[in-house]
């Protein structure tokens, strides 16, 4: 999750920390990792055939089951920066890091399910600006294409860099060689199946990342003891410090090692940050749009809701047990001096602590996956955004659907040259990478904000959209500017000055939020609402939602919605 | 997914990578049997039994999507 990114500069800083590769690998392991290449691209060749039409290369012919649509939307979020970042919190922040696996995804994730799958699926929109261009006009999707085109490709970029930074400090690999091997694969497979090709290499992610990394919980807990034994282990070599408890250290930020109160947690993480990021986002939407049914659609999220609350198991407990069983400490990266090693590469050297030859690949493999399957992630919407959302409507209007789809595969491979382009010149400005993240957190809260008081409020107008969109991303980026550089200011916007990043991101999505609420209002109070028949499929009130009452029980989605937030509540309380 | 297209599903290439990837493991883990790698729980020997529960996931998968393979 691009929540993590900021974070993750520190993982390709460290480098001078360490001396020489962390991990060998053996012929076997390197035989997983070639297969798995040779696997991707002929999966690719493969669907080539079943990716003629716009429909079916943008969003896969509408045709993934609830659990295939599932397992993509999870995958594309699961991605290997995001397992070595997060690991890393763990090890620095303790179970805090869990946070934005339950509260900062789970509530959001079933809010997508049950409100606003149907608007997207009922409108039969292929993107997020497609839904804004329905619902507000050209305007306001034209601003959100834009800046998800822009973004997501820098975005893609900064990954590209990192992971061949990561690459390189974990294997010793060139540079230059991951970035272009994982990318032309990449760029192979997309540019032949579309949205069939991503989807298909997630689903497979999804399991090489399971299987390659749920033995290092499992072993470290063995080894440990079980749960108690690596809290007893934890609280002996870190005496005074609190890192298995979520929500008791929340009460006051000056006792949590990120500075941050639970009001954040809730409503700047839970109810905004997370909200847009799961709901918004067209790079995980873009899973569920091609689901095959509503139905599936609504059910789809859900499934990811399952997983998602499972992922800390393999990222959260392997940072955990680190503490508990190295027998070295580990230090932030500006600390770090020779020979030491920083919180981020903990899930590297657990992997080395736990696996031998063969496991060690499947382990390698998992990260190569996750890595490739976000970057194809971020092409194929890329490409539907561009294709769909800005050559369409504002280059070559009423050109024929194979001309679409060339101009997909096209931009495609352009997108992933854009890419690469940017991982070079991050490679020579590595703090431009900074600010790259940040700028993509400047767009998910407001957003959210345009979109969810459009489906939710029929008098919402054109002019609102777009002005209340334009607001929270001012609000946004002047936010970041006043902090960034200046402590000082720090406590203007986040109440506390010792504030750290996550902190400072969370309010200032909420800020964003509410300037997005509060301007959108004032707008449409002075201009003229849409008719109500031109909203139909796109408003709550105006929507007819095929009603699910006929079904038995345990075909509901509502249904195993509550049951999944019964588990994510009973797992509150169990670490609260 | 994709029947009335006849695409191979998903399920099937997940367990033939699944069902690879299982037997180099638990190959490996058998050839070092004796002799296991200088990590920690070597003596477990998880290769074979990860190995071993990767070749059954994937023939399960394989089994059940294999293309040709008639569904209701």
């Amino acid at each position: 999750m691009i929540l993590s990114g900021v974070l993750l500069y520190s993982l390709v800083v460290a480098p001078a920390a360490v001396t020489g590769k962390m991990i060998s690998l053996q012929p076997v392991d390197l035989a997983i990792i070639i297969i798995y290449f040779a696997a991707v691209l002929g999966i690719g060749f493969y669907l080539k055939g079943y990716a003629k039409r716009g429909e079916d290369f943008f969003v896969a012919g509408r045709e993934m089951t609830a659990w295939v649509a599932g397992l993509a939307f999870i995958s594309a979020n699961l991605g290997s920066l995001e397992l070595l970042g997060w690991a890393g919190n763990a090890y620095q922040y303790g179970i805090l890091a869990a946070h934005w696996y339950w509260v900062g995804a789970i509530p959001a994730m079933l809010f997508l399910a049950l409100i606003m799958m149907p608007f997207y699926y009922i409108c039969k929109t292929h993107s997020v600006p497609g839904y804004l261009e329905l619902r507000y006009g050209h305007a306001t999707s034209g601003l959100s294409a834009i800046t998800f085109a822009v973004m997501t490709i820098l975005m893609s970029g900064v990954n590209m860099y990192a992971m061949a930074v990561v690459m390189q400090v974990i294997l010793g690999w060139n540079i230059h060689f991951s970035i272009w091997a994982s990318s032309l694969t990449v760029g192979i497979y997309v540019a032949m199946g579309g949205l069939f090709s991503a989807i298909f290499n997630e689903v497979i992610q999804f399991f090489l990342i399971w299987l390659g990394a749920l033995l290092i919980p499992i072993l470290g807990l063995i080894q440990a003891g079980g749960w108690s034994g690596m809290v007893a282990k934890i609280h002996q070599r870190f005496a005074g410090q609190d890192f298995t408890h979520m929500w008791g250290p929340m009460v006051n930020p000056a006792q949590n090692p990120m500075g941050v109160q639970w009001i954040a947690i809730v409503f700047g993480l839970g109810a905004v940050l997370s909200m847009g990021y799961w709901t918004t986002d067209f790079l995980v939407v873009q899973r569920v749009i091609a689901a095959k049914d509503i139905r599936a659609a609504k059910t789809a999220p859900i499934i990811g809701a399952f997983f998602k609350m499972a992922v800390p198991f393999i990222v959260i407990l392997p940072g955990l047990l680190g503490r508990a069983v190295l027998p070295y400490h580990l230090y932030p990266a500006n600390m770090a001096t020779a020979g030491q090693h920083t919180y981020d590469q903990v899930l590297p050297l657990m992997m080395a602590r736990y696996l031998g030859p063969g496991l060690l690949g499947l382990g390698i493999t998992a990260l190569i996956a996750g890595f490739m399957s976000g970057m194809a992630g971020n092409i194929s919407a890329f490409a539907t955004v561009w294709t769909y959302d800005l050559y369409r409507p504002f280059i070559k209007k009423d050109a024929t659907d194979r001309h679409y789809v060339a101009m997909g595969r096209w931009c495609t491979m352009i997108g992933l040259l854009v890419s690469i382009a940017a991982a070079y010149i991050v490679t020579h400005f590595g703090s431009l990478m900074d600010y790259v993240q940040a700028l993509f957190s400047f767009f998910i809260a407001p957003l959210f904000g345009t979109v969810i008081i459009g489906m939710l409020w029929k008098r919402a107008t054109k002019k609102a959209g777009f002005f209340g969109l334009l607001a929270g991303i001012t609000t946004a980026i002047s936010i970041f500017v006043l902090m960034h550089g200046h402590p000082e200011r720090v406590a203007w916007f986040c109440f506390y000055a010792g504030a750290k990043s996550l902190a400072q991101q969370m309010w200032q999505a909420l800020w964003a939020f509410v300037a997005v609420i509060v301007v959108s209002v004032l707008v449409t109070m002075v201009t003229m609402p849409r008719p109500e028949n031109e909203l139909k499929g796109l408003v709550m009130g105006l929507t007819d939602v095929p009603s699910e009452g006929h079904l038995p029980l345990v075909k509901r989605p509502v249904f195993w919605a509550g049951v999944c937030f019964v588990v994510f509540l009973i797992l509150q309380w169990i670490f609260r | 997914m994709s029947e009335e297209r006849h695409m191979i599903p998903v399920w099937f290439f997940v367990g033939i990578l699944l069902f690879i990837f299982g037997i180099l493991i638990f190959v490996t883990g058998l050839a070092e049997w004796s002799h296991p790698p200088a990590t920690e729980l070597a003596n477990l020997h998880p290769p074979v039994w990860w190995g071993a529960l990767m070749i059954v996931m994937g023939g399960l998968f394989i089994q059940f999507t294999r293309p040709g393979k008639k569904t209701k």
